[in-house]
Protein backbone atom coordinates (compact mmCIF):
# COMPACT_ATOMS: atom_id res chain seq x y z
CA UNK A 1 0.00 0.00 0.00
CA UNK A 2 1.26 3.42 -0.83
CA UNK A 3 -0.22 7.15 0.10
CA UNK A 4 -1.54 9.34 -2.74
CA UNK A 5 -3.64 12.38 -2.48
CA UNK A 6 -6.42 13.89 -4.64
CA UNK A 7 -7.18 17.47 -4.64
CA UNK A 8 -10.58 17.94 -5.93
CA UNK A 9 -11.83 21.17 -7.35
CA UNK A 10 -13.12 22.33 -3.63
CA UNK A 11 -9.58 22.53 -2.74
CA UNK A 12 -9.81 19.67 -0.37
CA UNK A 13 -7.35 17.11 -0.04
CA UNK A 14 -8.31 13.66 0.01
CA UNK A 15 -5.29 11.11 0.99
CA UNK A 16 -6.07 7.53 0.60
CA UNK A 17 -4.50 4.10 0.47
CA UNK A 18 -3.71 2.83 -2.92
CA UNK A 19 -2.76 -0.94 -3.89
CA UNK A 20 0.21 -1.55 -5.96
CA UNK A 21 -0.85 -2.32 -9.77
CA UNK A 22 -4.01 -0.62 -9.52
CA UNK A 23 -5.01 2.24 -12.16
CA UNK A 24 -4.84 5.37 -10.16
CA UNK A 25 -8.35 6.10 -11.09
CA UNK A 26 -9.57 2.71 -9.86
CA UNK A 27 -8.37 3.73 -6.56
CA UNK A 28 -10.28 7.08 -6.92
CA UNK A 29 -13.52 5.57 -8.21
CA UNK A 30 -12.88 2.89 -4.87
CA UNK A 31 -12.68 6.26 -2.64
CA UNK A 32 -15.78 8.09 -4.56
CA UNK A 33 -13.63 10.84 -5.17
CA UNK A 34 -15.50 13.85 -6.45
CA UNK A 35 -14.78 14.34 -10.42
CA UNK A 36 -13.06 10.92 -11.29
CA UNK A 37 -15.86 8.67 -13.39
CA UNK A 38 -14.06 6.32 -14.87
CA UNK A 39 -16.95 5.92 -17.53
CA UNK A 40 -15.43 3.38 -19.92
CA UNK A 41 -13.45 1.60 -17.64
CA UNK A 42 -10.10 2.46 -18.15
CA UNK A 43 -9.35 2.68 -21.54
CA UNK A 44 -8.36 5.94 -22.19
CA UNK A 45 -11.77 6.59 -24.20
CA UNK A 46 -14.25 8.96 -22.36
CA UNK A 47 -11.73 11.42 -20.29
CA UNK A 48 -13.61 11.13 -17.38
CA UNK A 49 -10.35 10.84 -14.95
CA UNK A 50 -8.76 13.91 -15.66
CA UNK A 51 -5.93 14.94 -13.42
CA UNK A 52 -2.84 17.18 -13.12
CA UNK A 53 0.20 15.33 -12.42
CA UNK A 54 3.21 17.60 -11.26
CA UNK A 55 6.30 17.54 -13.64
CA UNK A 56 8.64 16.05 -10.91
CA UNK A 57 6.44 12.80 -10.42
CA UNK A 58 6.58 12.82 -14.76
CA UNK A 59 9.74 10.25 -14.58
CA UNK A 60 7.43 8.17 -12.65
CA UNK A 61 4.37 8.62 -14.61
CA UNK A 62 5.53 8.57 -17.76
CA UNK A 63 4.12 10.20 -20.59
CA UNK A 64 0.83 10.39 -21.99
CA UNK A 65 0.24 7.64 -25.06
CA UNK A 66 -1.42 7.95 -28.48
CA UNK A 67 -5.15 7.53 -26.95
CA UNK A 68 -4.31 9.44 -23.79
CA UNK A 69 -3.44 12.32 -26.41
CA UNK A 70 -6.75 12.00 -28.82
CA UNK A 71 -8.97 12.47 -25.82
CA UNK A 72 -6.99 15.06 -24.36
CA UNK A 73 -6.97 17.24 -27.74
CA UNK A 74 -11.07 18.15 -26.73
CA UNK A 75 -11.11 18.01 -22.64
CA UNK A 76 -11.09 21.26 -20.21
CA UNK A 77 -8.59 22.76 -18.59
CA UNK A 78 -5.32 21.08 -20.23
CA UNK A 79 -2.00 21.45 -19.42
CA UNK A 80 1.00 19.85 -19.36
CA UNK A 81 0.48 17.97 -16.26
CA UNK A 82 -2.16 16.59 -17.95
CA UNK A 83 -3.01 13.09 -17.92
CA UNK A 84 -5.93 10.69 -18.07
CA UNK A 85 -5.17 8.56 -14.27
CA UNK A 86 -6.81 5.50 -16.31
CA UNK A 87 -3.48 5.20 -17.26
CA UNK A 88 -0.73 5.85 -14.60
CA UNK A 89 -0.52 2.78 -12.69
CA UNK A 90 0.04 2.59 -8.35
CA UNK A 91 3.67 1.65 -8.06
CA UNK A 92 5.98 1.89 -4.64
CA UNK A 93 7.99 4.88 -6.45
CA UNK A 94 4.63 7.06 -6.28
CA UNK A 95 4.07 6.53 -3.02
CA UNK A 96 3.21 9.89 -1.69
CA UNK A 97 2.37 11.53 -5.11
CA UNK A 98 -0.64 14.94 -5.26
CA UNK A 99 -2.60 15.37 -8.34
CA UNK A 100 -5.90 17.79 -8.95
CA UNK A 101 -8.75 16.64 -10.70
CA UNK A 102 -9.61 18.48 -13.41
CA UNK A 103 -13.71 18.85 -13.74
CA UNK A 104 -14.81 16.70 -16.61
CA UNK B 1 -51.88 -3.81 -29.58
CA UNK B 2 -50.61 -1.78 -27.23
CA UNK B 3 -47.14 -1.67 -27.93
CA UNK B 4 -44.52 -1.86 -24.77
CA UNK B 5 -41.36 -2.02 -23.68
CA UNK B 6 -40.63 -5.97 -22.67
CA UNK B 7 -39.68 -6.80 -18.90
CA UNK B 8 -38.46 -9.71 -18.60
CA UNK B 9 -38.88 -10.34 -15.23
CA UNK B 10 -43.04 -9.66 -15.72
CA UNK B 11 -43.26 -11.91 -18.10
CA UNK B 12 -44.28 -11.06 -21.83
CA UNK B 13 -47.32 -10.07 -22.96
CA UNK B 14 -48.74 -12.22 -25.67
CA UNK B 15 -47.82 -10.05 -28.28
CA UNK B 16 -44.61 -9.72 -27.18
CA UNK B 17 -44.16 -13.27 -26.99
CA UNK B 18 -45.61 -14.18 -30.60
CA UNK B 19 -43.45 -11.22 -31.92
CA UNK B 20 -40.32 -13.05 -30.56
CA UNK B 21 -41.39 -16.20 -31.54
CA UNK B 22 -41.47 -14.57 -35.15
CA UNK B 23 -38.12 -12.89 -35.03
CA UNK B 24 -36.92 -16.33 -34.06
CA UNK B 25 -37.82 -18.14 -36.75
CA UNK B 26 -37.07 -16.28 -39.44
CA UNK B 27 -34.02 -16.69 -41.63
CA UNK B 28 -30.63 -15.94 -39.55
CA UNK B 29 -29.41 -13.95 -43.44
CA UNK B 30 -33.06 -11.88 -43.23
CA UNK B 31 -32.72 -10.33 -40.00
CA UNK B 32 -32.16 -6.64 -40.63
CA UNK B 33 -32.26 -5.21 -36.97
CA UNK B 34 -31.81 -1.91 -38.27
CA UNK B 35 -35.86 -2.22 -39.91
CA UNK B 36 -37.62 0.93 -38.26
CA UNK B 37 -40.74 -0.82 -37.81
CA UNK B 38 -39.61 -3.28 -35.83
CA UNK B 39 -38.43 0.44 -33.46
CA UNK B 40 -42.08 1.65 -33.42
CA UNK B 41 -42.88 -1.31 -32.27
CA UNK B 42 -40.38 -2.02 -29.78
CA UNK B 43 -39.73 -5.50 -31.10
CA UNK B 44 -35.96 -4.51 -32.11
CA UNK B 45 -34.78 -5.67 -29.04
CA UNK B 46 -35.38 -9.88 -29.61
CA UNK B 47 -33.74 -9.32 -32.84
CA UNK B 48 -30.98 -7.76 -31.55
CA UNK B 49 -30.93 -10.78 -28.02
CA UNK B 50 -30.99 -13.18 -31.12
CA UNK B 51 -27.99 -11.91 -33.15
CA UNK B 52 -26.11 -11.61 -29.44
CA UNK B 53 -26.56 -15.24 -29.19
CA UNK B 54 -26.54 -16.22 -32.25
CA UNK B 55 -24.80 -14.14 -35.15
CA UNK B 56 -23.20 -11.21 -32.83
CA UNK B 57 -21.29 -9.37 -35.81
CA UNK B 58 -23.95 -10.14 -38.47
CA UNK B 59 -24.46 -9.30 -42.19
CA UNK B 60 -27.54 -8.00 -44.05
CA UNK B 61 -27.56 -8.23 -47.63
CA UNK B 62 -29.07 -5.05 -49.60
CA UNK B 63 -32.18 -7.44 -50.67
CA UNK B 64 -33.31 -8.03 -47.59
CA UNK B 65 -32.48 -4.09 -45.97
CA UNK B 66 -34.23 -0.79 -47.08
CA UNK B 67 -30.50 0.68 -45.65
CA UNK B 68 -29.00 -1.13 -48.06
CA UNK B 69 -26.08 -3.55 -46.60
CA UNK B 70 -24.58 -2.99 -43.33
CA UNK B 71 -23.00 -4.80 -40.84
CA UNK B 72 -24.49 -5.04 -36.95
CA UNK B 73 -21.99 -5.53 -34.04
CA UNK B 74 -24.51 -6.06 -31.27
CA UNK B 75 -22.19 -7.09 -28.08
CA UNK B 76 -20.21 -4.78 -25.98
CA UNK B 77 -17.17 -5.68 -26.51
CA UNK B 78 -17.12 -5.52 -30.37
CA UNK B 79 -18.45 -1.97 -30.34
CA UNK B 80 -15.82 -0.97 -27.97
CA UNK B 81 -13.24 -2.01 -30.46
CA UNK B 82 -14.83 -0.07 -33.46
CA UNK B 83 -15.79 2.65 -31.58
CA UNK B 84 -12.16 3.60 -30.12
CA UNK B 85 -10.61 2.06 -33.38
CA UNK B 86 -11.53 5.55 -35.84
CA UNK B 87 -8.80 5.07 -38.00
CA UNK B 88 -9.93 1.58 -39.36
CA UNK B 89 -13.78 2.45 -38.59
CA UNK B 90 -14.51 5.97 -40.15
CA UNK B 91 -17.59 8.28 -39.09
CA UNK B 92 -16.68 10.59 -42.35
CA UNK B 93 -19.51 8.74 -44.67
CA UNK B 94 -22.42 9.90 -42.19
CA UNK B 95 -23.33 8.62 -38.99
CA UNK B 96 -26.61 7.20 -39.91
CA UNK B 97 -28.06 4.04 -41.10
CA UNK B 98 -30.91 5.98 -42.51
CA UNK B 99 -30.80 4.95 -46.09
CA UNK B 100 -28.15 3.39 -48.45
CA UNK B 101 -25.47 6.26 -49.73
CA UNK B 102 -26.53 7.10 -53.79
CA UNK B 103 -23.07 7.44 -56.11
CA UNK B 104 -20.43 5.43 -56.60
CA UNK B 105 -19.88 1.99 -54.68
CA UNK B 106 -17.86 2.35 -51.32
CA UNK B 107 -15.10 0.46 -52.97
CA UNK B 108 -14.06 3.64 -55.00
CA UNK B 109 -13.44 6.01 -52.75
CA UNK B 110 -10.01 6.71 -51.39
CA UNK B 111 -10.34 7.28 -47.44
CA UNK B 112 -7.14 8.50 -46.38
CA UNK B 113 -7.76 11.64 -49.12
CA UNK B 114 -11.40 11.64 -47.64
CA UNK B 115 -9.92 12.06 -43.68
CA UNK B 116 -7.49 14.97 -44.68
CA UNK B 117 -9.79 16.51 -47.61
CA UNK B 118 -13.24 16.35 -46.27
CA UNK B 119 -14.46 15.46 -49.77
CA UNK B 120 -14.67 12.35 -51.45
CA UNK B 121 -12.10 10.89 -54.19
CA UNK B 122 -12.45 8.35 -56.09
CA UNK B 123 -8.92 6.11 -56.82
CA UNK B 124 -7.78 8.21 -59.28
CA UNK B 125 -8.09 11.62 -57.29
CA UNK B 126 -11.36 12.53 -59.13
CA UNK B 127 -13.83 14.67 -56.42
CA UNK B 128 -16.87 12.66 -56.57
CA UNK B 129 -20.16 14.00 -55.47
CA UNK B 130 -22.14 11.84 -53.20
CA UNK B 131 -25.45 12.81 -51.19
CA UNK B 132 -25.24 11.87 -47.76
CA UNK B 133 -28.00 10.70 -45.30
CA UNK B 134 -29.99 13.20 -42.87
CA UNK B 135 -28.13 16.20 -44.83
CA UNK B 136 -24.95 15.51 -42.37
CA UNK B 137 -22.66 16.68 -45.25
CA UNK B 138 -19.65 17.18 -42.96
CA UNK B 139 -19.56 17.65 -39.38
CA UNK B 140 -18.06 17.28 -36.27
CA UNK B 141 -19.38 14.31 -35.22
CA UNK B 142 -18.73 12.92 -38.65
CA UNK B 143 -14.92 14.20 -38.91
CA UNK B 144 -11.78 11.69 -38.93
CA UNK B 145 -8.85 13.72 -37.26
CA UNK B 146 -7.25 16.13 -37.84
CA UNK B 147 -10.24 18.22 -38.95
CA UNK B 148 -12.50 16.51 -36.23
CA UNK B 149 -10.57 18.41 -33.67
CA UNK B 150 -9.80 21.33 -35.18
CA UNK B 151 -14.62 21.66 -34.93
CA UNK B 152 -14.76 19.88 -31.97
CA UNK B 153 -12.29 22.11 -30.17
CA UNK B 154 -13.80 24.97 -31.57
CA UNK B 155 -17.34 24.65 -29.42
CA UNK B 156 -16.21 22.41 -27.00
CA UNK B 157 -16.02 25.54 -24.32
CA UNK B 158 -20.27 25.74 -24.71
CA UNK B 159 -20.33 23.12 -22.68
CA UNK B 160 -17.22 23.40 -20.21
CA UNK B 161 -18.04 22.49 -16.51
CA UNK B 162 -17.74 26.47 -15.85
CA UNK B 163 -20.42 27.30 -18.35
CA UNK B 164 -22.77 24.38 -16.88
CA UNK B 165 -22.82 25.66 -13.60
CA UNK B 166 -23.39 29.00 -14.98
CA UNK B 167 -26.39 27.55 -16.60
CA UNK B 168 -27.28 25.46 -13.73
CA UNK B 169 -29.61 28.44 -12.05
CA UNK B 170 -31.34 29.22 -15.14
CA UNK B 171 -32.32 25.27 -15.84
CA UNK B 172 -33.78 24.68 -12.55
CA UNK B 173 -35.37 28.32 -13.11
CA UNK B 174 -36.85 27.04 -16.15
CA UNK B 175 -37.82 23.27 -14.63
CA UNK B 176 -39.10 24.94 -11.56
CA UNK B 177 -41.58 27.41 -13.86
CA UNK B 178 -42.67 24.56 -15.95
CA UNK B 179 -43.65 21.84 -13.31
CA UNK B 180 -45.38 24.75 -11.43
CA UNK B 181 -47.90 25.44 -14.72
CA UNK B 182 -48.69 21.77 -15.05
CA UNK B 183 -52.16 20.81 -14.25
CA UNK B 184 -53.36 18.59 -11.59
CA UNK B 185 -55.44 15.90 -11.58
CA UNK B 186 -55.63 15.84 -15.21
CA UNK B 187 -54.41 14.07 -18.33
CA UNK B 188 -51.58 16.09 -20.70
CA UNK B 189 -48.88 14.81 -22.53
CA UNK B 190 -45.29 15.04 -20.52
CA UNK B 191 -43.27 15.03 -24.01
CA UNK B 192 -44.92 18.20 -25.33
CA UNK B 193 -44.77 20.00 -21.73
CA UNK B 194 -42.28 18.60 -19.87
CA UNK B 195 -39.27 17.25 -21.80
CA UNK B 196 -39.75 18.91 -25.20
CA UNK B 197 -40.17 22.57 -23.54
CA UNK B 198 -37.29 22.18 -21.00
CA UNK B 199 -34.53 20.86 -23.61
CA UNK B 200 -36.03 23.48 -26.38
CA UNK B 201 -35.02 26.19 -23.71
CA UNK B 202 -31.74 24.70 -23.65
CA UNK B 203 -30.83 24.80 -26.85
CA UNK B 204 -32.04 28.34 -27.40
CA UNK B 205 -29.09 29.30 -24.64
CA UNK B 206 -26.54 26.79 -26.34
CA UNK B 207 -27.44 28.63 -29.97
CA UNK B 208 -27.76 31.94 -28.06
CA UNK B 209 -31.21 32.03 -30.10
CA UNK B 210 -34.41 34.25 -28.98
CA UNK B 211 -36.43 32.26 -26.83
CA UNK B 212 -39.74 32.76 -28.13
CA UNK B 213 -38.59 31.19 -31.28
CA UNK B 214 -37.54 28.30 -29.44
CA UNK B 215 -39.87 26.36 -31.25
CA UNK B 216 -38.25 26.46 -34.39
CA UNK B 217 -35.12 24.73 -33.17
CA UNK B 218 -37.02 21.39 -31.89
CA UNK B 219 -39.29 21.61 -35.33
CA UNK B 220 -35.45 21.73 -37.44
CA UNK B 221 -34.05 18.94 -35.39
CA UNK B 222 -37.05 16.77 -35.75
CA UNK B 223 -36.96 17.56 -39.37
CA UNK B 224 -33.21 16.52 -39.48
CA UNK B 225 -34.38 12.72 -38.22
CA UNK B 226 -37.53 12.49 -39.62
CA UNK B 227 -38.06 9.66 -41.91
CA UNK B 228 -41.26 11.97 -43.91
CA UNK B 229 -44.46 9.91 -44.07
CA UNK B 230 -48.37 10.89 -43.08
CA UNK B 231 -48.65 11.99 -39.67
CA UNK B 232 -44.39 12.70 -39.27
CA UNK B 233 -43.16 16.40 -38.44
CA UNK B 234 -42.80 16.23 -42.62
CA UNK B 235 -44.43 14.62 -44.82
CA UNK B 236 -42.78 14.48 -48.13
CA UNK B 237 -39.27 14.50 -48.99
CA UNK B 238 -39.43 17.94 -50.58
CA UNK B 239 -41.10 19.10 -47.29
CA UNK B 240 -38.39 18.39 -45.20
CA UNK B 241 -35.17 19.93 -47.68
CA UNK B 242 -37.14 23.46 -47.73
CA UNK B 243 -36.98 22.93 -43.43
CA UNK B 244 -33.31 22.24 -43.99
CA UNK B 245 -32.25 25.30 -45.76
CA UNK B 246 -34.39 27.10 -43.85
CA UNK B 247 -32.59 26.14 -41.14
CA UNK B 248 -29.06 26.35 -43.12
CA UNK B 249 -30.31 29.96 -43.63
CA UNK B 250 -30.91 30.90 -40.37
CA UNK B 251 -27.80 29.11 -39.30
CA UNK B 252 -25.68 31.36 -41.77
CA UNK B 253 -27.69 34.47 -40.78
CA UNK B 254 -26.79 33.86 -37.43
CA UNK B 255 -23.20 32.91 -37.64
CA UNK B 256 -22.86 36.31 -39.72
CA UNK B 257 -24.14 38.30 -36.65
CA UNK B 258 -21.64 36.96 -34.18
CA UNK B 259 -18.83 36.97 -36.19
CA UNK B 260 -18.95 41.08 -36.37
CA UNK B 261 -20.01 40.98 -32.43
CA UNK B 262 -18.01 40.34 -29.42
CA UNK B 263 -17.09 36.50 -28.37
CA UNK B 264 -19.42 34.73 -26.88
CA UNK B 265 -19.54 31.05 -25.44
CA UNK B 266 -22.76 30.20 -27.08
CA UNK B 267 -21.88 28.07 -29.80
CA UNK B 268 -22.27 29.86 -32.90
CA UNK B 269 -20.46 32.14 -31.43
CA UNK B 270 -17.26 29.80 -30.72
CA UNK B 271 -17.27 28.87 -34.60
CA UNK B 272 -17.54 32.34 -35.71
CA UNK B 273 -14.75 33.58 -33.96
CA UNK B 274 -12.77 29.91 -34.48
CA UNK B 275 -9.28 30.69 -34.78
CA UNK B 276 -9.82 28.70 -37.84
CA UNK B 277 -13.27 30.22 -38.93
CA UNK B 278 -11.97 31.65 -42.44
CA UNK B 279 -10.98 27.60 -43.52
CA UNK B 280 -14.34 26.14 -42.11
CA UNK B 281 -16.46 25.47 -45.43
CA UNK B 282 -20.18 25.78 -45.71
CA UNK B 283 -20.80 22.47 -45.86
CA UNK B 284 -18.78 22.15 -42.75
CA UNK B 285 -20.66 24.51 -40.56
CA UNK B 286 -24.15 23.45 -41.78
CA UNK B 287 -23.34 19.83 -40.51
CA UNK B 288 -21.60 21.06 -37.09
CA UNK B 289 -24.90 23.05 -36.97
CA UNK B 290 -27.34 20.39 -37.46
CA UNK B 291 -24.81 18.38 -34.94
CA UNK B 292 -25.25 20.57 -32.31
CA UNK B 293 -29.37 21.16 -33.31
CA UNK B 294 -29.68 17.24 -32.91
CA UNK B 295 -27.65 16.43 -30.25
CA UNK B 296 -29.17 18.58 -27.80
CA UNK B 297 -32.38 18.21 -28.85
CA UNK B 298 -33.99 14.79 -29.03
CA UNK B 299 -31.56 12.51 -27.08
CA UNK B 300 -31.90 14.71 -23.59
CA UNK B 301 -36.14 14.72 -24.56
CA UNK B 302 -36.43 11.36 -24.90
CA UNK B 303 -34.24 10.47 -22.30
CA UNK B 304 -36.41 12.73 -19.80
CA UNK B 305 -39.39 11.08 -21.05
CA UNK B 306 -37.79 7.30 -20.89
CA UNK B 307 -37.20 8.25 -16.89
CA UNK B 308 -41.00 8.24 -16.18
CA UNK B 309 -41.93 5.71 -17.94
CA UNK B 310 -39.61 3.40 -16.57
CA UNK B 311 -40.16 4.40 -13.29
CA UNK B 312 -43.59 3.45 -13.73
CA UNK B 313 -42.72 0.52 -15.55
CA UNK B 314 -40.31 -0.39 -12.69
CA UNK B 315 -42.70 1.18 -9.63
CA UNK B 316 -40.46 -0.36 -7.08
CA UNK B 317 -37.45 1.55 -8.48
CA UNK B 318 -39.76 4.61 -8.04
CA UNK B 319 -40.57 4.09 -4.24
CA UNK B 320 -36.39 3.59 -3.92
CA UNK B 321 -35.75 7.08 -5.41
CA UNK B 322 -38.87 8.84 -3.43
CA UNK B 323 -37.49 7.18 -0.51
CA UNK B 324 -34.03 8.24 -1.25
CA UNK B 325 -33.56 11.35 -3.91
CA UNK B 326 -29.24 10.76 -3.23
CA UNK B 327 -29.98 8.03 -6.08
CA UNK B 328 -30.96 10.80 -8.76
CA UNK B 329 -27.76 10.93 -10.36
CA UNK B 330 -27.53 7.10 -10.48
CA UNK B 331 -30.87 6.54 -11.84
CA UNK B 332 -30.21 9.19 -14.38
CA UNK B 333 -27.21 6.76 -15.29
CA UNK B 334 -29.63 4.26 -15.43
CA UNK B 335 -31.78 5.88 -17.48
CA UNK B 336 -29.35 6.63 -20.08
CA UNK B 337 -28.32 3.42 -20.75
CA UNK B 338 -31.81 1.80 -20.59
CA UNK B 339 -33.35 4.08 -23.14
CA UNK B 340 -30.24 4.57 -25.36
CA UNK B 341 -31.72 7.43 -27.12
CA UNK B 342 -29.38 7.21 -29.98
CA UNK B 343 -29.75 3.67 -31.01
CA UNK B 344 -26.28 3.31 -33.32
CA UNK B 345 -23.34 5.30 -35.00
CA UNK B 346 -22.69 4.28 -38.35
CA UNK B 347 -19.04 3.64 -39.18
CA UNK B 348 -17.46 2.81 -42.84
CA UNK B 349 -15.01 0.23 -42.80
CA UNK B 350 -11.73 2.17 -44.39
CA UNK B 351 -9.34 -1.11 -44.85
CA UNK B 352 -10.04 -5.07 -44.92
CA UNK B 353 -10.64 -5.48 -40.96
CA UNK B 354 -11.64 -8.74 -38.91
CA UNK B 355 -14.01 -8.67 -35.90
CA UNK B 356 -15.25 -11.39 -34.16
CA UNK B 357 -14.28 -13.73 -36.68
CA UNK B 358 -16.09 -12.00 -39.63
CA UNK B 359 -14.18 -10.34 -42.16
CA UNK B 360 -15.43 -6.81 -43.07
CA UNK B 361 -14.39 -5.60 -46.15
CA UNK B 362 -12.83 -1.66 -46.92
CA UNK B 363 -16.04 -0.05 -47.79
CA UNK B 364 -18.68 -1.66 -45.83
CA UNK B 365 -21.09 -0.37 -43.33
CA UNK B 366 -21.11 -0.70 -40.04
CA UNK B 367 -23.63 -0.04 -37.54
CA UNK B 368 -22.86 -0.07 -33.55
CA UNK B 369 -25.72 -0.52 -31.85
CA UNK B 370 -25.58 0.93 -28.80
CA UNK B 371 -29.14 -0.08 -27.84
CA UNK B 372 -27.90 -3.66 -27.84
CA UNK B 373 -24.83 -3.50 -26.27
CA UNK B 374 -26.25 -2.10 -23.64
CA UNK B 375 -28.40 -4.84 -22.90
CA UNK B 376 -25.13 -6.94 -23.30
CA UNK B 377 -25.60 -9.64 -20.14
CA UNK B 378 -22.04 -10.35 -20.42
CA UNK B 379 -21.83 -7.14 -19.64
CA UNK B 380 -24.45 -6.00 -17.32
CA UNK B 381 -25.91 -8.01 -15.26
CA UNK B 382 -29.86 -7.99 -15.79
CA UNK B 383 -29.86 -5.52 -18.82
CA UNK B 384 -33.12 -6.00 -19.60
CA UNK B 385 -34.37 -4.68 -16.07
CA UNK B 386 -34.32 -0.53 -14.67
CA UNK B 387 -32.25 -0.85 -11.61
CA UNK B 388 -31.44 2.65 -10.52
CA UNK B 389 -29.10 1.25 -8.31
CA UNK B 390 -27.00 -0.56 -9.96
CA UNK B 391 -23.39 -1.40 -9.73
CA UNK B 392 -21.40 0.71 -11.96
CA UNK B 393 -24.67 2.90 -13.59
CA UNK B 394 -22.40 4.81 -15.73
CA UNK B 395 -20.76 2.22 -17.69
CA UNK B 396 -23.21 2.09 -20.86
CA UNK B 397 -22.39 2.77 -24.35
CA UNK B 398 -24.68 5.44 -24.52
CA UNK B 399 -22.15 8.47 -25.15
CA UNK B 400 -20.18 6.08 -27.00
CA UNK B 401 -16.20 5.79 -25.94
CA UNK B 402 -13.08 7.91 -28.23
CA UNK B 403 -13.21 10.97 -30.19
CA UNK B 404 -16.74 10.82 -31.21
CA UNK B 405 -18.09 10.26 -27.50
CA UNK B 406 -20.91 12.50 -26.68
CA UNK B 407 -20.00 16.27 -26.36
CA UNK B 408 -23.18 17.41 -23.96
CA UNK B 409 -23.15 14.34 -22.02
CA UNK B 410 -22.69 16.45 -18.53
CA UNK B 411 -25.39 18.39 -19.76
CA UNK B 412 -27.39 16.33 -20.23
CA UNK B 413 -26.60 14.55 -17.04
CA UNK B 414 -27.34 17.75 -15.50
CA UNK B 415 -30.61 18.53 -17.09
CA UNK B 416 -32.33 15.17 -16.26
CA UNK B 417 -30.94 15.65 -12.57
CA UNK B 418 -32.81 18.91 -12.03
CA UNK B 419 -35.71 18.21 -13.64
CA UNK B 420 -36.13 15.20 -11.02
CA UNK B 421 -34.91 17.24 -8.26
CA UNK B 422 -37.72 19.44 -8.78
CA UNK B 423 -40.81 16.95 -9.28
CA UNK B 424 -39.57 15.20 -6.24
CA UNK B 425 -39.80 18.24 -4.30
CA UNK B 426 -43.16 19.03 -6.17
CA UNK B 427 -45.39 15.61 -6.92
CA UNK B 428 -45.37 12.30 -4.91
CA UNK B 429 -45.91 10.77 -8.35
CA UNK B 430 -46.45 10.99 -11.89
CA UNK B 431 -48.78 8.54 -13.31
CA UNK B 432 -48.39 7.15 -17.34
CA UNK B 433 -51.69 6.80 -18.27
CA UNK B 434 -51.95 3.83 -20.87
CA UNK B 435 -48.85 3.24 -23.47
CA UNK B 436 -46.52 5.83 -25.29
CA UNK B 437 -46.78 6.39 -28.74
CA UNK B 438 -42.90 4.93 -29.51
CA UNK B 439 -40.90 7.14 -32.09
CA UNK B 440 -40.95 5.27 -35.59
CA UNK B 441 -37.06 5.94 -35.97
CA UNK B 442 -34.28 3.40 -36.21
CA UNK B 443 -31.99 5.94 -35.12
CA UNK B 444 -33.62 8.22 -32.60
CA UNK B 445 -35.39 5.77 -29.78
CA UNK B 446 -37.79 7.61 -28.15
CA UNK B 447 -41.51 8.54 -27.49
CA UNK B 448 -43.67 10.88 -30.14
CA UNK B 449 -46.47 11.50 -27.34
CA UNK B 450 -46.87 10.02 -23.66
CA UNK B 451 -49.64 11.15 -21.49
CA UNK B 452 -49.58 11.14 -17.84
CA UNK B 453 -51.62 12.69 -14.79
CA UNK B 454 -50.43 13.97 -11.95
CA UNK B 455 -52.64 12.97 -9.07
CA UNK B 456 -51.41 15.40 -6.01
CA UNK B 457 -48.61 17.62 -5.38
CA UNK B 458 -46.79 17.32 -2.20
CA UNK B 459 -48.95 17.88 0.83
Amino acid sequence: MVKVTFVTQDGAAHEVEAEVGWKLMEVAVNESIPGIYGDCGGQAQCATCHVHVPPEWRPITGERNAAEQAMLANAYDVTEDSRLSCQIIVSEELDGVTVDVVDS
Amino acid sequence: MTISVPIPSLGLTEDQRAARERIYAAPLAELDPGDPESFGAQQMYWKFERLRAEDPVHFTAAEHSEQGAYWSLTKWDDIMAADTDHETFSADAGITLHRPPAGPVESDINYEANALGGQLRSEDGQIVQRERQDGLIQSLLSMDPPQHEVHRGAVVDGVSPANLKAMEPLIRERAGAILDALPIGEEFDFVEHVSRDLTAMTLATLFDYPQEKRGKLTFWSDVMTAIPGPGAVVETEEERMLAIREFFEAFAGMFQQRASQEPRVDFVSLLAHSPHAQDFTFAELQGDGIVLLVGGNDTTRNTITGSVYALNKWPGEYAKLRANPALIPSMVSETIRWQTPLTHMMRVATKDTELGGKRIAKGDRVALWYVSGNRDEDKVENANEYVIDRKNPRQHLSFGFGIHRCLGNRLAELQLRIIWEEMLARFPEITVVGEPTFSHNNFIKGYDRMTVVIPRRNG
